[in-house]
C-alpha cells in the first residue's frame, strides 16, 4: 500500500507544452508510471512522446483513456481553469505543478470544488511520488527508494533534501506529497497526516513546514487531539527569516507577528513531534525516534 | 506589489469609493498649484508618498519637527511645506532606520472629521477566501487593536464568486455604531471596497482611517493597496503603477530576471533553487555560526543569463565574503545550472570563495562541467558540509 497513487494509477497530463512534455517523459521513464494521455486545447488528435494521445478537452480524455489522476503544467493564468476542468470531469486526483496562480483564482477553485469528488494537491508543488511505482510530478526519481516513511511538505526542493537524507540513511519512502507553497491550496498537512495514518506501509512521517499561515499549528493540534499513532519528525524552514518579507513562496511571510517558525516549532513540540532545528538532521532524528519507539521501518 | 496612496485613490475613484478631492505633485510649485485649484475646505493636507505606513508619526531626517502628513490651516503654506518634504528622507516605524526618500506629495482638501474607523480586505488563509474586517478603532495601529481588544474587530468572510453581500456590509456598518444615512453609505462603500479587491487581484485593500465627516458623509481618508504579483499580468494598467524608486537596484535587477531576492545583513551570499530550501539553507548557515547575506531563489527555469544575474546581485553586496550555491534540481537541470555558474564566474571574475552543493536531475553531468571548468570551487556532498565550509570560508560568524 501507499497513499494517493500506485502502479495502477492512470496518469493524464494537462498542458503538453515544453515543460509538461519534458516532465511527462521523465515520469513515464520512472518504474511503472502509466501515462495514458494528454490534454492540450488545439492539439487534439496529435500524439506526444511517440504514442501518447492528445485530446482537446479533459472530458474527451476521460471518455477515451479513463485517467484516474491528472498532473497540470498549464501556465499560471490558465491553470485555475485547467483544475476546474479536471474537477468537472470527476478525475479523482489532480496535482497542479504550476506556480504563480493568482490567489483569488485559487479561492474560486476551492469554492468550485465544494461537493465534488476530486482531491487537489498543490498548486505550486512538486507533485506526488510513490517510489518504485509511479512518479507524478517534477521530482528527480533517482533520490527515492521504496520504504515506509511518508513525507509531506510545503516546499519542493526541501522535500528532495528530506528524501535524499532518508534514502542515504538506508530507509525509504512510502509516498511523498508536495502540498505547495501558496496561501490557498487543495490539500493540507492534516489531510496528508490522515492519509498516512490509514496507510499500513507508512510507519513514520516527516513533515516539512515553513513560515507563514497556520497550517503547521493546525497539524500540531490534530496530532495532539487524535494522539497520532505514528512518529512524526518535523522541520520548519525560515527560522532566520525577517518579519514582513515574503520569502519567495506567496505563502511564506511572517505578518503581524504571526506565522513565525518559533511558534510553529513550539506547537509541534507540544504535540509530541520531534522537531529538528537543523535541516540536515531530519533523517538522523527519524532514525533515533524509530529506535526509541522500537519501530522497524 | 505595493503602490502609493495617490494611486490607490485613483483606483478607489474608478470603483466609486468616496475620497476627498486631491492630486499628486512632484515639485513645490506644482503642489501649491494643486492646492490653489482644490475646492474650499476647512484644512489642506499634504501627505508624503512612500510605500510605508506610520507616515503621520514618522519624522524627516532633515526636518525632525516635520511628519509625513501635515495638516495646514493656511493653503498658502502648501508649497513651502512640500519643498521641505520633497527629496527629504522620511523615517517611520515601517521604513527601518534608513528611511525612504520622498519623491511625490499628495495634496488633499481636508474635511472636518466626526469619527474615524478602520476597514481592510485581505486573504483569510484559514477560510481560503477573502475577508473584510472593520473596527471602530480607526486611525490606530490595527495590530495593536487585534492584540489588546480583539472584540473590537468585526469580520465577514467573502465568497469570491459574489463579493460582499449587502446584508454582510450592513452588519459591519452596524458594528461600527452607524445609523441612518451613514449606515447605508458605509455599507455601500464596503461592498465597493471588496469589489475593488476582487477585480484588481489585490492582496490587501486597507482604509485607515475610514471617516464619518461632520456633514454625515462616509469616505476613505487614506488608501493602501497591495497587489498580488501573480495577478499583475492581467492588469497592465495596475502593473504600470510600479515605482522603481521604491526598489533597490539589486531588487530591480532581480525583478528583471525573475529572481526572488531579499537582502539581509550577513556575509554569506546564497544562491538556492526553491524558496523552502533557500530558507533552510539560511537557517543552516546560521546554525553553523554564520549569517546569510541574502535570500535568493533562482527558481525552476534558470538560464545562464539568470544565473549570471544572480551572481552579479550577490557580489554587488560588499559584505559578501563567500558564496554558497545549494541546488537540488528537479525542474531545474543541474547541467544547465553548472554551465551557468561557469559562465558567470568567468565573466564576473569572481573573487570570493565559492562552495557548491549540487544534487538532483542531471547531477553527474553538472558535476563534470564544474570539475572540468578549472574554476576554484569547493564541492560539498551534503547541506551540512556545504554550510560548514562556506561559513569557514567567510571567516566564521559575521
Amino acid at each position: 500500500m501507499s497513499v494517493l497513487i500506485d502502479k495502477n494509477t492512470r496518469l493524464l497530463l494537462q498542458g503538453a507544452g515544453r515543460a509538461g512534455q519534458l516532465h511527462a517523459k521523465n515520469s513515464r521513464a520512472y518504474c511503472d508510471t502509466q501515462l495514458v494521455g494528454a490534454v492540450h486545447p488545439g492539439k487534439g488528435g496529435q500524439t506526444i512522446l511517440g504514442d501518447v494521445p492528445v485530446f482537446d478537452t479533459v472530458a474527451e480524455a476521460v471518455e477515451a483513456v479513463a485517467p484516474t489522476a491528472s498532473m497540470i503544467f498549464v501556465p499560471a493564468l490558465g491553470a485555475a481553469d485547467a483544475i476546474m476542468e479536471a474537477v468537472a470531469a470527476d478525475i479523482p486526483l489532480v496535482a497542479c505543478i504550476t506556480e504563480g496562480i493568482p490567489a483569488l483564482d485559487m479561492a474560486r477553485v476551492v469554492r468550485f470544488m465544494e461537493g465534488r469528488r476530486t482531491r487537489l494537491i498543490g498548486p505550486n508543488c512538486p507533485g506526488i511520488i510513490t517510489p518504485g511505482e509511479i512518479k507524478m510530478g517534477i521530482m528527480p526519481g533517482y533520490i527515492h527508494r521504496k520504504g515506509s516513511v511518508g513525507i509531506v511538505s510545503r516546499s519542493g526542493t526541501l522535500t528532495y533534501e528530506a528524501v535524499w537524507q532518508v534514502t542515504n540513511a538506508g530507509l525509504g519512502q512510502s509516498t511523498c506529497i508536495g502540498i505547495g507553497g501558496d496561501p490557498i491550496n487543495g490539500t493540507n498537512f492534516v489531510d496528508c497526516l490522515e492519509l498516512f495514518r490509514q496507510d499500513e506501509q507508512t510507519k513514520a512521517v516527516i513533515m516539512i513546514g515553513e513560515i507563514g499561515g497556520s497550517a503547521e499549528e493546525e497539524a500540531a493540534a490534530y496530532i495532539k487531539e487524535t494522539e497520532y499513532p505514528k512518529p512524526v519528525v518535523s522541520f520548519i524552514a525560515g527560522q532566520t527569516a525577517p518579519k514582513g518579507k515574503r520569502m519567495g513562496h506567496a505563502g511564506a511571510i511572517i505578518a503581524g507577528g504571526k506565522g513565525t517558525a518559533a511558534a510553529k516549532m513550539a506547537a509541534l513540540r507540544d504535540a509530541g513531534v520531534a522537531v529538528v532545528e537543523k535541516p540536515s538532521d531530519m533523517a538522523e532524528t527519524l532514525l533515533r525516534v524509530l529506535e526509541e519507539r522500537g519501530i522497524q521501518a | 506589489m505595493n503602490i502609493h496612496e495617490y494611486q490607490a485613490k485613483e483606483i478607489f475613484r474608478r470603483f466609486g469609493i468616496p475620497t476627498l478631492p486631491g492630486r499628486v505633485a512632484t515639485t513645490a510649485e506644482e503642489a501649491q498649484a494643486v492646492a490653489n485649484d482644490l475646492p474650499a475646505s476647512p484644512v489642506t493636507v499634504l501627505k508624503a508618498q512612500i510605500h510605508a505606513g506610520g507616515r503621520g508619526k514618522g519624522r524627516f531626517k532633515e526636518h525632525p519637527d516635520l511628519g509625513g502628513v501635515k495638516v495646514l490651516a493656511e493653503r498658502s503654506l502648501v508649497g513651502s511645506t512640500a519643498d521641505l518634504m520633497l527629496s527629504s528622507t522620511l523615517v517611520t516605524k515601517q521604513t527601518g532606520p534608513e528611511g525612504k526618500v520622498v519623491h511625490q506629495v499628495y495634496v488633499e482638501a481636508g474635511c472636518a472629521i466626526a469619527k474615524e474607523f478602520y476597514a481592510a480586505v485581505t486573504l483569510d488563509r484559514r477560510a481560503q477566501a477573502p475577508a473584510i474586517m472593520v473596527s471602530p478603532e480607526g486611525g490606530m495601529d490595527i495590530e495593536e487593536v487585534a492584540e489588546k481588544t480583539p472584540e473590537l474587530i468585526f469580520t465577514e468572510v467573502v465568497d469570491p464568486r459574489y463579493g460582499l453581500h449587502g446584508f454582510q456590509a450592513r452588519r459591519l456598518a452596524k458594528a461600527l455604531g452607524l445609523r441612518g444615512k451613514p449606515l447605508k453609505a458605509a455599507a455601500d462603500l464596503l461592498v465597493k471596497l471588496v469589489r475593488c479587491f476582487l477585480e484588481s487581484d489585490a492582496s490587501l485593500v486597507e482604509v485607515n482611517p475610514l471617516v464619518l465627516t461632520e456633514e454625515d458623509e462616509v469616505l476613505a481618508l487614506d488608501a493602501k493597496i497591495g497587489l498580488d504579483d501573480n495577478g499583475l499580468p492581467r492588469h497592465p494598467d495596475l502593473a504600470a503603477y510600479r515605482d522603481p524608486n521604491e526598489m533597490t537596484s539589486e531588487e530591480q535587477k532581480a525583478k528583471e530576471h525573475d529572481l526572488s531576492y531579499i537582502s539581509l545583513s550577513g556575509n554569506v551570499g546564497c544562491m538556492v533553487n526553491g524558496a523552502g530550501l533557500a530558507m533552510a539553507t539560511m537557517d543552516m548557515i546560521k546554525h553553523c555560526g554564520g549569517e546569510p547575506a541574502n535570500f535568493l531563489d533562482v527558481g525552476g527555469g534558470a538560464t545562464e543569463e539568470r544565473i549570471t544575474a544572480a551572481f552579479q546581485i550577490i557580489v554587488s553586496d560588499p559584505d559578501v565574503k563567500a558564496i554558497l550555491v545549494n541546488v537540488f534540481g528537479g525542474i531545474l537541470l543541474c547541467d544547465k545550472l553548472a554551465a551557468g555558474i561557469v559562465s558567470a564566474c568567468r565573466s564576473l571574475d569572481l573573487k570570493v570563495p565559492l562552495v557548491v552543493r549540487l544534487e538532483g536531475t542531471n547531477v553527474e553531468e553538472g558535476r563534470r562541467i564544474l570539475e572540468e571548468s578549472g574554476l576554484e570551487i569547493q564541492f560539498a556532498p551534503s547541506l551540512k558540509e556545504a554550510a560548514e565550509r562556506v561559513v569557514a570560508a567567510a571567516g566564521g560568524a559575521a
